[in-house]
């Protein structure tokens, strides 16, 4: 007894009739509708041009965030008040940085230890912490990708070699690679056949940290590009004498585009918050320079006194990772549901 | 299983081997400096340089200087730091573990139970305002730096509200030994176990909430439905069940990422001495030989922690106990 | 009368409207028969089943009609009560047997779960109860069998299996739901002598719900054919080999290929593909794709008439 298969056309019931419109804007158009995923992206998107506007806002208040103003007097419905108090608690002798004066453009957020003017740091630190986590974003995916598709496609060998690293390099804690990184780099800059890099450069952290992601990205890329070289139409290709490079760059690559897209802002929240750790320990963003992280440490001193300087830098980066992580969840249920990309972890 | 496991095994001494050549590598090849003017610390005079490059074998090839590097951490133990004098690396390194065992641990135990129960519950009130409610909260979790949570911790139970009766039990920050203190051990790091859990209870309850949903959807589930079962025997017998699989796969993963990583910062921040303090300590003075004995005895420990936990998942998963 | 059907609609709310999945199907069963129930995929066979049993869980779908078993109406019974019926008084068999079992369980584990649920029996008792019910079911080694977990068994050997599951409880009613669909042929034939033996040895009547109509004419005692969420055409066994009445119906049996003398080349197929539910065509739902052209199909809609045998087809009931 066989099963007839012209009785048995299996359909789908309530398959529907859709306008024939392409994958990307459908994609598109799905993550449209996702209000949580929109509304993420427009608060990133005001968080990355306040953070852009950092030097404007620093003119317009007349600061310098980079240099210490202990004896600096501020107006304050024009009574004079100095950024740094006396401490009227204990012996007197130490000094107290303002609080803020919720009044934007005149310390708003009041002072540092420094007595420089908080809320001018925070929006120079959020620049750095954006364009190290960036940055890093992009180091990943080059080199992540790159190992991924030439351990995929070819094989034997050098997969073998090159995923063995990798698992090393994933079993890996990630903070402690990054501190041994680090505390090489940080001390005297590194050199590398032509390029030098000075050891208080923003690009140390952005390497570092780029360097440790790496097997997140390759090995998922990896796999995809192991099933798709056994796809039909990669073989075909082979047989017809397609050229290796020409295979990856116009068969394969194409294929894990949204694999990459769903990365980008999952892969920037991770950064976002190894750089502020980085930072915290002393070994991502060097002073005089500031980001997010190296904010909350200045402010761990005064935690008792002005939490506000450990807060503010702190509410911004849970902001800014939220909103990447609500939209990148967005970005994967539309483009790639089926994916298990799952980047929100420390 | 057997083969399994003694897979699992080799696997872990190959991670391990791999990893303390790493580390030998960044320390003693970066190209463009001087490891002994790095291990020797700021102002070495140039004795204490010659002492050093001749002790590490840098006048010898590659293979013989990680053959001492590793005699030193982990044979005769007689790494000593040049900041501070003369002090015996690996012992600090010893002594501090116990503390990062109890703060990782009690989180852990935390992390799990409390995820578990947001997993269920948000499951079983899939797209309900609880279920959005847990998973946003879970979101907030892991969208906030570990150490920062630590001091906004440490500011309302140390400062702010610590006269209040929420947080007058808390104990000032630092570490009680077990055996002394058994009682201001716990106290001392509740603290500390809830901050870290935080994290991972945002990540572990969403995981599991996909896992089970996704369990729910499958024939079995159908098939338990059709036999009757209650929906909550259901849901714990059987989806969870299936779904804990995923969970443990994950556990094992980041278990590591913990002890390396958050629960160092964690430490800092509540000024437990565990091994993550003493990496830090040692990154403000630049103590080189010190940093190398944390990070190789840390990443050791993480890379046989992870296989522990597949050993565990090897015995939770009957697909893969009894091929 | 077991079990009583009548007018039963189920519904689905989605994007693009309501879906009828069933629209007004009736039917009865007696204590010890068989029903064969005939469709192609998506005809509303399995869903109208799944019903029967409450296990329509998407909190989307709308259920209306009656459906009375043993006198009791099934329709709107609380969740508990239902799963006092369910598994004990009722019970299924699924199509895939590989993914009908727990993976993380025993076979005798969960077949044991399903006896304790419904009868005040020690886990011993449950258990050798089970050894019973696996030798029931042909297992070479029930002992043995009940400490292996589904992975290891061949889907035959799973579907025996879930079968013995099924019964565990002597149930009164067994709803069968493509049995044989994912297996070999081979193992098929012997999964279906288990079938008509239960009905023998339990006296439980079974709802056998196939797409072929090749194991219908082997097993089952009534027919029942179903097309768009409807049932276009049911009567008794010979009644519905012999002479078949609905254009659907017969083109069903055309395509099923001859025991006997040459076989055909191709098997004719029936020439287009069954009709979104959500757009259901203008009158008769089969129409489009019926090889007679009759001009009231265009409009109304037919409906079954009464009696054993009957056809929801104007054609045939002019």
């Amino acid at each position: 007894m066989t099963i007839s298969r012209g009785a048995a056309v299996s359909n789908e019931a309530v398959a529907m009739p859709r306008k024939s419109r392409g994958p990307w804007a459908l994609a598109f158009a799905k993550l449209k509708r996702n209000r949580a995923a929109m509304a993420s992206l427009a608060i990133f998107l005001l968080i990355l041009i306040a953070c852009l506007s950092a030097p404007l806002y620093a003119r317009w208040a007349g600061v310098d965030p980079f240099s210490s103003t202990l004896d600096a007097v501020i107006q304050i419905d024009g009574a004079e008040v100095p950024v740094m108090e006396q401490s009227t608690e204990g012996l007197g002798l130490g000094y107290t940085p303002l609080g803020p004066t919720w009044r934007l453009g005149n310390y708003f957020l009041g002072a540092d230890s420094q007595g420089r003017d908080v809320m001018a740091r925070l929006l120079y630190g959020g620049l750095n912490s954006l364009f190290i986590a960036g940055a890093a974003t992009i180091f990943t995916l080059i080199f992540g990708t790159s190992a991924g598709l030439v351990a995929g496609y070819f094989g034997g060998v050098t997969d073998t070699i090159l995923s063995r690293f990798l698992d090393v390099l994933w079993a890996f804690p990630i903070y402690l690679l990054a501190i041994s990184l680090s505390i090489v780099m940080i001390a005297q800059g590194i050199t590398i056949g032509p390029i030098t890099i000075e050891s208080g450069s923003l690009w140390l952290p952005v390497i570092i940290i780029g360097i440790v992601y790496v097997p997140y990205v390759a090995r998922p890329i990896r796999g995809q590009v192991l099933s798709l070289r056994n796809s039909e139409f990669v073989l075909a290709a082979i047989n017809l004498g397609v050229p290796g490079s020409r295979i990856l760059w116009r068969d394969i690559l194409p294929n894990i585009t949204t694999t990459l897209i769903v990365f980008v802002p999952l892969m920037m929240a991770l950064n976002m918050l190894t750089e502020s750790a980085l930072s915290f320990l002393s070994i991502g963003v060097q002073p005089p320079d500031a980001s997010w992280g190296t904010i909350i440490q200045d402010g761990q001193a005064l935690l008792y006194t002005r939490p506000i300087v450990a807060l503010a830098p702190g509410i911004a980066i849970a902001i800014s990772v939220m909103a990447l992580n609500v939209f990148g969840d967005g970005l994967r249920d539309a483009l790639d549901p089926r994916s298990k990309v799952q980047l929100g972890r420390d | 299983m057997i083969y399994a496991i003694l897979r699992r095994f080799g696997q872990m001494l190959f991670v391990m081997f791999g990893i303390s050549v790493i580390v030998f590598l960044i320390f003693f090849a970066t190209p463009g400096s001087d490891p002994a003017a790095r291990i020797a610390g700021r102002n070495a005079s140039p004795e204490v340089l010659e002492a050093v490059r001749h002790n590490f074998g840098f006048d010898r090839p590659l293979y013989v200087q990680y053959g001492l590097m590793m005699k030193k951490i982990f044979v005769t133990g007689d790494l000593t730091s040049f900041v501070n004098r003369g002090w015996k690396v690996v012992p600090a390194v010893l002594d501090s573990i116990p503390v990062t065992l109890s703060l990782v641990f009690g989180a852990a135990v935390l992390w799990v139970v409390v995820s578990i129960v947001i997993g269920i519950v948000a499951a079983a009130t899939r797209d309900s305002w609880v279920d959005k409610l847990l998973m946003a909260l879970g979101l907030l979790g892991i969208s906030m730096p570990v150490y920062w949570l630590g001091e906004v911790m440490n500011l309302m139970t140390q400062s702010r509200y610590h006269d209040t009766w929420l947080f007058s039990w808390v104990p000032p920050l630092g570490y009680k030994n077990f055996s002394d203190d058994p009682k201001g051990w716990f106290l001392t790091l509740v603290i500390p176990w809830i901050t870290l859990a935080i994290l991972y209870i945002g990540i572990y309850g969403r995981v599991l909430r996909a896992a089970i949903i996704e369990s729910m959807q499958e024939d079995y589930i159908r098939t338990a439905r059709a036999k009757g079962l209650s929906e909550t025997r259901i849901m714990l017998r059987h989806a969870l069940r299936t779904s804990l699989i995923a969970f443990v796969t994950l556990f094992g993963l980041d278990f590591g990422a913990l002890v390396g990583g958050s629960a160092l910062l964690t430490e800092v921040v509540f000024g437990l001495h565990g091994i993550g303090k003493l990496t830090y300590d040692a990154l403000q003075n630049l103590d080189l030989p010190m940093i190398m004995a944390t990070v190789m005895y840390a990443s050791m420990f993480v890379v046989v922690a992870n296989a522990v936990v597949d050993f565990i998942y090897i015995l939770l998963d009957p697909r893969v106990r009894t091929s | 009368m077991m079990l009583s059907v009548r007018d039963l609609r189920v519904s689905f709310r989605t994007h693009e409207g309501l879906v009828r999945a069933i629209d007004g199907v009736s039917f009865d069963l007696n204590e010890g028969e068989i029903l064969g129930v005939v469709g192609e995929s998506g005809s509303g066979k399995t869903v109208s089943l799944l019903a029967v049993m409450g296990l329509i869980t998407d909190p989307n779908a709308v259920i209306e009609g009656s459906i009375r078993y043993k006198e009791r109406e099934l329709v709107g019974l609380p969740a508990k009560e239902l799963r006092r019926l369910r598994g004990n008084e009722i019970a299924m068999i699924f199509q895939d047997p590989m993914t009908a079992l727990t993976p993380v369980y025993t076979i005798g584990w969960q077949i044991a779960e399903q006896i304790r649920a419904h009868k005040r029996v020690s886990k011993s008792q449950a258990l050798e109860r089970v050894e019973e019910l696996l030798a029931e079911v042909n297992f070479p080694n029930p002992r043995e069998a009940m400490s292996r977990y589904p992975h290891q068994l061949s889907g035959g050997m799973r579907q025996r299996a879930v079968i013995a599951m099924a019964l565990s409880c002597n149930p009164a009613l067994l709803v069968a739901d493509e049995p044989t669909t994912a297996l070999d042929v081979t193992v098929q034939a012997g999964i279906l002598d288990l079938v008509r033996k239960l009905r023998t040895t339990h006296n439980s009547a079974v709802v056998f719900i196939t797409h072929d109509m090749g194991v219908v004419s082997e097993l089952a005692d009534r027919v029942m054919v179903m097309y768009a969420g409807r049932v276009v055409e049911r009567g008794s066994r010979t009644e519905l080999f012999s002479a078949p009445q609905h254009p659907y119906t017969r083109a069903l049996l055309g395509s099923i290929p001859p025991l006997t003398g040459e076989k055909p080349r191709r098997l004719p197929a029936i020439p287009g593909s069954p009709p979104s539910l959500l757009r259901l065509p203008e009158g008769c739902a089969f129409g489009p794709r019926c090889p007679v052209n009759y001009e009231p199909c265009r409009t109304g809609k037919p409906t079954l008439g009464d009696g054993g045998h009957a056809a929801a087809c104007f054609r045939v009931q002019a």
